[in-house]
């Protein structure tokens, strides 16, 4: 059996390490690529949102390369990604591929579901086994999450930001790379001590929270890598969603860590009371906690067509006018021109430069008046 | 006396400003882009050289619109700086306390909402260019009216007739509809004006708030019906500055003042010789290093070269200006 899955971000690398850990042979799809763009494209009903396409081209992709099962997540609720496995198998077998596809339903609290449904991957493994490939892969993903977070400290700040962005794409390698917890320490040990030794400019940092769909948030891919180029702009970007807490929220009942998804859900009224399907609920809810933590703006990003991020989009103009905090909706489909996508980045960001430097101007006239 | 020299670079026409230190414009240049940024901003720069006659003492060059990039690579540009930022401080500059900023270009529209000369929000059009000049320049061509004189037309009218303004391609069927049906053309014209308006504002500005005063801007400014059209649907006054078409151009020359009277560096200006003696070339391959396939495009001067771009992981454009940055620093 050799398995493969979807790509979202850099969670192939704790996925790849739970399948080897099940003692399964990993073939993970090839980066997503514009090869791979074009194959979902082709193969996908054309008002599917990009994850699908993305999905598919991955898909076709790993199965050409020698994978014979997909490992794909399944769902429910208003959001169409629930029914995605359904319908991607259907495409794969029209096009007469051969391979199995085993669906992780998320069981959304009962932990128990879904250890039983790792097992029933896991063929050759014993419980024990399958207990630690878990433990193991948590413990990859949050090593990886402290160098995300620690990259999108760094990276506006470093003066050097290729340097920079080397630095983090070697790390993610290594641990990728890595066979147990001690190398796992060793290479984000490293990799953070490297990135705090460049050299920092001193110009004001903004502060900007990236909110919306959970797929274009984690896979740069379909987002153009805007929070790299927000964070080249001199922008620091907090992301609402990281892997961890979706993982920890949604899968395990937020029973491995402290959650904070209930106080999101709260400050999401009374702009938005209803659980609208995806993640709607929550960008409106981050929104508002970005906003309480003054930030300077919020970029909210989702994929064509999206039902939750277009419920939530008409809720924010109301957030950022109650709660003063500027945001800017951006939606992503397979356009390849990346200058529009840019160019407004560009000019939100600086508007809010040009917002805080007038602020800060003024600021520091007061203590001067107050002296006299 | 030394000057700023503004650049605004975008898809159908290309615009260059000379301002003197004082904050005056001295030449204004629009150009058609036709397709060739290089060649319009050589023969641009030329134009500004030959009307001024003699030496120019450059002090600051500034570039926007799509086109920046490159402007930036053929002059070396001081503020690089998108059309957004550009707009809002020439029209802040020339109307203290504008609140609202419509712009209309040949492929894109935005509308900038300001708040004591800062930016507070600002939209772009997303997909549709039914309501830029692109669109009107096809139509001024389909009634065989020279576009200049569109918009006189659409104010002789007395009554616009109802044209649907949601897509551009049903405006045109519905235009072609009413002319056969034998309405004047004038009504036909003004109807499309307002049908345009309607787009922009639902498409664009969203229901965002539009307060006065309001300046119009962008080379669809020039549309005398487009401008009634607004003051109609809106409201309220509407003012179109004198030098409507250039003023992303204006805004650029004077981030470029600014940029240039705070910082003690040297200005990037390359100098006339640069632009003027040597022959640029750009070309583009498709990079084999992953299966992304880029199309890299090379700009050269002479056999020099200049700049790469097009490259999504930065190999080609970061193997050229890795020098220059590190001097930098």
């Amino acid at each position: 059996m050799k398995v493969t899955f979807p790509h979202m971000g850099n969670a192939h690398i704790p996925i790849k390490a739970l399948l080897k850990g099940l003692k399964l042979d990993v073939i993970p799809p090839p980066p997503i690529s514009k090869k791979t763009m074009e194959l979902g494209v082709k193969y996908s009903p054309e008002f599917a949102c990009l994850p699908l396409k993305v999905n598919m081209g991955n898909f076709i992709e790993a199965i050409e390369a020698g994978a014979d099962t997909i490992v794909m997540a399944g769902g429910w609720g208003p959001c169409r990604f629930g029914y995605y496995a359904q319908v991607e198998r259907d495409i794969l077998k029209n096009l007469n591929y051969d391979f199995r596809m085993v669906i992780l339903e998320a069981p959304d609290s009962q932990v128990s579901e879904l250890l039983k449904q790792i097992k029933a991957l896991g063929e050759n493994v014993g419980l024990w086994e399958a207990w630690k490939a878990i433990k193991f892969a948590w413990y990859k993903l949050n090593a990886v999450e402290t160098l995300e977070k620690q990259f999108e400290y760094f990276l506006p700040r470093a003066i050097n930001k290729d340097e920079v962005e080397r630095i983090f794409d070697k790390g993610l390698e290594n641990i990728d790379l890595a066979n147990d917890r001690k190398e796992v320490n060793n290479f984000t040990r490293i990799t953070l001590k490297k990135m705090q030794e460049q050299p920092c400019h001193n110009q004001p940092i903004l502060r900007i929270g990236l909110v919306g769909e959970i797929y274009t948030i984690l896979e740069p891919a379909t987002n153009y890598n805007v929070a790299r180029y927000m964070g080249r702009l001199n922008a620091e970007v907090t992301r609402s969603i990281y892997m961890s807490d979706w993982v920890n929220d949604h899968l395990l009942g937020g029973w491995i860590k402290k959650s904070r998804h209930g106080e999101i859900i709260n400050c999401a009224s009374p702009y938005l009371n209803y659980w609208v399907g995806g993640h709607g609920r929550e960008t409106v809810g981050y929104t508002v906690d970005f906003a309480r933590k003054q930030y300077d703006g919020v970029v909210q990003i989702g994929p064509l067509t999206c039902m939750p991020e277009i419920v939530a989009q008409s809720v924010l103009g109301k957030v950022s006018e109650r709660e003063g905090i500027p945001c800017m909706t951006m939606y992503f489909d397979e356009h390849s021109g990346q200058t529009g996508i840019y160019t407004r980045l560009e000019a939100f960001i600086d508007m809010l430069q040009r917002q805080s430097y007038l602020q800060s101007s003024v600021r520091r006239e007061e203590p001067i008046i107050a002296g006299i | 006396m030394y000057y700023y020299l503004g650049v605004d670079i975008g898809s159908v026409s290309s615009n260059f400003v000379l301002m003197d230190q004082y904050g005056n414009i001295r030449e204004k240049i629009y150009l058609r882009t036709l397709g060739n940024p290089v060649k319009a901003i050589k023969e641009g720069f030329t134009q500004i050289k030959s009307r001024q006659g003699g030496q120019l003492d450059i002090r600051g060059v500034g570039t926007t619109g799509s086109g920046r990039h490159l402007a930036d690579v053929l002059l070396g540009a001081d503020v690089v700086k998108n059309e957004i930022t550009a707009h809002a401080v020439a029209a802040s500059a020339i109307f203290p306390g504008v609140r609202t900023i419509l712009e209309i270009g040949g492929q894109d529209s935005k509308i900038i909402i300001l708040k004591n000369g800062i930016v507070q929000d600002f939209a772009m059009n997303t997909v549709c260019a039914a309501g830029t000049g692109s669109f009107l320049d096809q139509q001024a061509a389909r009634l065989s009216i020279a576009i200049e004189d569109f918009g006189d037309y659409a104010i002789r009218s007395r009554q616009g007739i109802r044209i649907a303004g949601r897509c551009g391609v049903f405006a045109e069927s519905d235009m072609i509809h009413k002319q056969q049906m034998g309405y004047p053309t004038e009504d036909i014209i003004m109807g499309l004006c307002e049908a345009l308006v309607r787009n922009y504002l639902n498409n664009v500005a969203k229901g965002k708030k539009i307060e006065e005063p309001i300046v119009f801007q962008g080379g669809v400014a020039a549309n005398a019906g487009i401008k009634k059209a607004f003051e109609k649907v809106l409201n309220s006054q509407v003012q179109v500055p004198e030098s409507y078409e250039v003023m992303g151009a204006i805004g650029s020359a004077m981030l470029a003042q600014e940029e240039r009277e705070q910082s003690q560096a040297p200005g990037n200006y390359r100098g006339d010789d640069f632009i003027l003696e040597g022959e640029f070339k750009s070309s583009s391959h498709e990079c084999k290093g992953c299966p992304n396939l880029c199309e890299v495009v090379c700009i050269k001067r002479n056999q020099e070269i200049l700049a790469y771009w097009g490259d999504r992981c930065k190999k080609w454009e970061n193997s050229i200006n890795r020098q220059d940055k590190l001097q930098v620093i």
